[in-house]
């Protein structure tokens, strides 16, 4: 299995190919549209990220040590983010999530997403997937 | 109808802001109902004040405590001729409408509210005319009563009469909907509430900058209003209220400024309208609003009306062309600002993507929950117009909507 910063180091490789912003929005929007459907029973009150202005839920699964981790939105763009940091953080140990820098957001021109206004919450679903990690420590 | 009463090149240099570049495109900002831009003479102003005239002020003897207790009180005089009060002391000023409305809901909490009293608020409000509301109920044991809406995004009149009764002791209304643009028919509201003798509250907040608000002939109890959305500063708000009830209710806060005499065993209030007004107040804020003000009479709310006129028929064409979209709040009777969805999409994504092209609009519920909740979506996009804007930047967010349509689709 790829380390974080092996994936982390791929994503930046793909950015890089973009030579606009549409580009990356572009394909943000497809990796929202591919993400795997997340099952209605995982859409609760418990698994959403508080956030104001698209929903996002966020649930795991612990096998053998290695956390994967499940996410949906109602935003495609807010989706398509949720999926990267679901390709970085799955299947890896707790340790190596919860220690996770995450340096890629800002290397790849996402770093607007991380400000307080966003209230797609990247910030919250980042917090909540280490939270995750750190419970089956 | 061609912006004939306005110079628009002229007006758009008063707002530095508006040649900024976003993303690489020229700012076009329709954001206005969450807070207008300001002129340079508002922060030149407040600079000045700061710079060369600064003190505190209210019962300084000093020079600049004088002057600028003389500039403040000034701008209280443009308020009340702004609105056409009858009296000086009517003008309250707070930090903000939001201040305003809990003011009085708190003073009716605590002074006429009683248990199964009733308060009317509608299902328009914005969160800060239903939540201080809620407090004062949970307070003082009255029930909160609630004006339905129309699938139009009006007021539902029949409903509103069917609420009216003798335990009513108070409706706030606003007088247009921040979410969906809906010019509420206050005067019909309050002239009912008048023949039961309730008092009406109205929040003006949408309303100030795009029509003409004659307090006396209107007969509003209390009105309120935010100078940031009057191409004022922000921090700075507007309580008017009827001499009678701000005579009647006790003060809200207790503090400096708002005292008459100061003993442990009782203190005395001072007169209106300081008795509202504790604490050292937003002084430079003032000053600068007085400059919104002289600016706004320059140009003139009718010239403004018009202009904003245009621009709302010509964006509701515009937008109307553009398959799946649908406007929420189609009443004859609207502000310039025009809230849509479009099908299956999410406003939140919409308005990212717009950015990226220097457009400015709001995305989400708007502090209106129970609007969106009417509507079954989460949320709205919403495109507010101010009189500096033009049909050339309404030509370029339409096209550029379209694209991000395509790109989301």
């Amino acid at each position: 299995m790829a380390s974080i910063q092996d994936i982390e180091a791929e994503i930046i490789e793909e950015f890089e190919l973009f030579d606009d912003w549409m580009q990356k929005y572009e394909y943000i929007i497809d990796l929202g549209k591919e993400l795997a459907v997340l099952d209605e029973q995982y859409k609760t009150e418990d698994n959403l990220v508080k956030g104001c202005q698209s929903r996002v839920w966020l649930t795991s699964q612990n096998t053998n040590g290695s956390i994967e981790f499940l996410a949906d939105s109602d935003a495609l763009i807010t989706k398509g983010i949720v999926s990267l940091l679901v390709r970085v953080l799955s299947n890896q140990a707790p340790q190596a999530i919860v220690d996770a820098p995450l340096n890629f957001i800002e290397t790849i021109g996402l770093k607007a997403h991380l400000s307080p206004n966003r209230a797609n919450g990247l910030v919250s679903m980042i917090k909540k997937m280490k939270a995750y990690a750190l419970a089956n420590l | 109808m061609a912006d004939t009463q306005i110079n628009i090149e002229q007006i758009r240099s008063d707002f530095e802001i508006l040649n900024q570049k976003v993303n690489g495109h020229q700012l076009v900002y329709f954001d206005n109902a969450a807070s207008t831009q300001k002129p340079k003479v508002v922060s030149a102003a407040i600079a000045d004040f700061y710079n060369n005239e600064y003190s505190n002020i209210h019962r300084g003897v000093h020079h600049f405590s004088e002057l600028g207790t003389e500039k403040f009180e000034a701008v209280r005089g443009q308020v009340k001729h702004f609105l056409n009060a009858k009296y000086l002391e009517e003008i309250i000023f707070t930090s903000g409408t939001t201040a305003s409305i809990n003011l009085v809901a708190d003073c009716f909490a605590r002074d006429v509210l009683q248990k199964g009293d009733q308060v009317v608020i509608s299902h328009l409000e914005h969160h800060s005319n239903i939540v201080p509301w809620q407090m004062a109920c949970e307070k003082s044991g009255a029930e909160l009563k609630v004006i339905g809406m129309t699938s139009s995004g009006e007021l539902d009149y029949s409903d509103f009469e069917k609420l009216l009764n003798d335990k009513v002791k108070i409706i706030a209304i606003n007088h247009v909907s921040n979410a969906l643009g809906t010019i509420n028919d206050i005067e019909k509201i309050i002239s009912q509430a008048k023949a039961l003798n309730i008092p009406v509250l109205i929040d003006g907040a949408q309303a100030v900058a795009h029509l003409k608000v004659d307090i006396q002939a209107l007969g509003a109890d209390f009105y309120c209003f935010s100078a940031h959305k009057l191409f004022g500063p922000t921090g700075v708000g507007v309580l008017y209220g009827k001499k009678e009830w701000l005579e009647r209710l006790n003060p809200y806060m207790g503090g400096g400024d708002m005292i008459n005499e100061v003993r442990f065993e009782k203190t005395t209030y001072n007169d209106l309208p300081h008795k509202f007004e504790a604490g050292t107040p937003n002084i430079a804020g003032v000053i600068g609003f007085g400059k919104a003000l002289e600016y706004v009479s320059q140009i003139s709310i009718e010239n403004i009306k018009q202009a904003e006129a245009h621009l709302l028929d010509y964006a509701t064409k515009k937008l109307s062309e553009i398959g799946d979209l649908e406007i929420k709040g189609v009443s004859d009777k609207k502000a310039a600002v025009i809230s849509f969805v479009v099908n299956g999409l999410h406003p939140y994504d919409i308005g990212t993507l717009l950015n990226q092209y220097g457009i400015a609009v709001r995305t989400g519920h708007h502090c209106t929950q129970p609007i969106m909740e009417y509507f079954n979506i989460s949320g709205t996009v919403r495109a507010s117009f101010s009189f500096y804007n033009t049909t050339q930047e309404i030509d370029f967010f339409v096209e550029k909507l379209q694209k991000v349509i395509q790109m989301l689709k």
